[in-house]
């Protein structure tokens, strides 16, 4: 997994590229974290994720859960694997999918 | 059919879901079925390794079984704690953000991402997924 970060003033666009697993979603979740304070706008671009197990659903859920308090999230260019999971997890009505 | 015994650890992860992936390279299985098997694998291999010897580090058997390369059978045994993740309710996908809890999905992926599921404790816990495509 790798993930592009960047900020402008209060926007962060995250790019999300490859497996988020058990192993690598922690790494994720740091990401979110540490640039989160004072995000007014999350922007996350899933287009080169290519596996997504719980691990990595409960860090989307968190960042929503943070997002929904301090502004708005959303997901975009979900390509059709990864959607699939949304739906038969309820995600996507959860997340704000462009 | 092939066969790996590995230790319970999430260090592991990595070998287990490559010993399925490699039986899968030799099928034509589609790449949306091979995400949805290894998921499957993740989540189970990921509950042993968190639930199944109570902190304490045991072993997995996983016999990986192709099926007329159109299909794949995966056991995996446990000498852990008996658990049932059949018997866990599934968590309410209906629910908005704030109301979901965080955690609780593995197991409904598995029984999403599978055509089959089977449970049975016979001195160790064999829990049995299918997949056909």
């Amino acid at each position: 997994m790798t993930i592009e970060n960047v900020k402008k003033e209060d926007v962060l666009a995250l790019k999300v590229e490859g497996r988020v697993d058990t192993t690598t979603a922690p790494m994720f979740e740091d990401e979110i974290k540490k640039n989160i304070e004072g995000i007014k706008e999350l922007v996350i671009d899933l287009e080169k994720m290519d596996y997504i197990s719980s691990a990595g659903l409960r860090v989307l859920l968190s960042a929503q859960k943070i997002m929904d308090k301090q502004g708005k999230m959303k997901v975009k260019n979900v390509n059709e694997n990864i959607m699939d999971i949304f739906e038969i997890t309820g995600f996507d009505t959860i997340l704000t999918i462009e | 059919m092939k066969e790996l015994v590995i230790a319970a650890i999430k260090e592991n992860l990595e070998d287990v879901l490559s010993f399925v992936d490699d039986e899968l390279d030799t099928t034509d299985c589609p790449v949306k079925t091979k995400m949805q098997i290894d998921i499957a694998v993740e989540e189970i291999f990921v509950n042993i390794v968190n639930y199944a010897y109570g902190g304490k580090t045991g072993e997995v058997k996983i016999k990986v079984e192709l099926q007329d390369k159109h299909g794949l059978k995966i056991t995996f045994i446990d000498k852990g704690i008996p658990y049932n993740p059949l018997e866990k309710e599934d968590p309410d996908i209906t629910l908005s953000a704030q109301e979901r809890e965080i955690g609780g999905l593995g197991i409904l992926m598995t029984k999403k991402c599978m055509d089959d599921i089977k449970y049975e404790y016979k001195g160790c816990n064999i829990l049995t997924i299918n997949k056909v495509w």
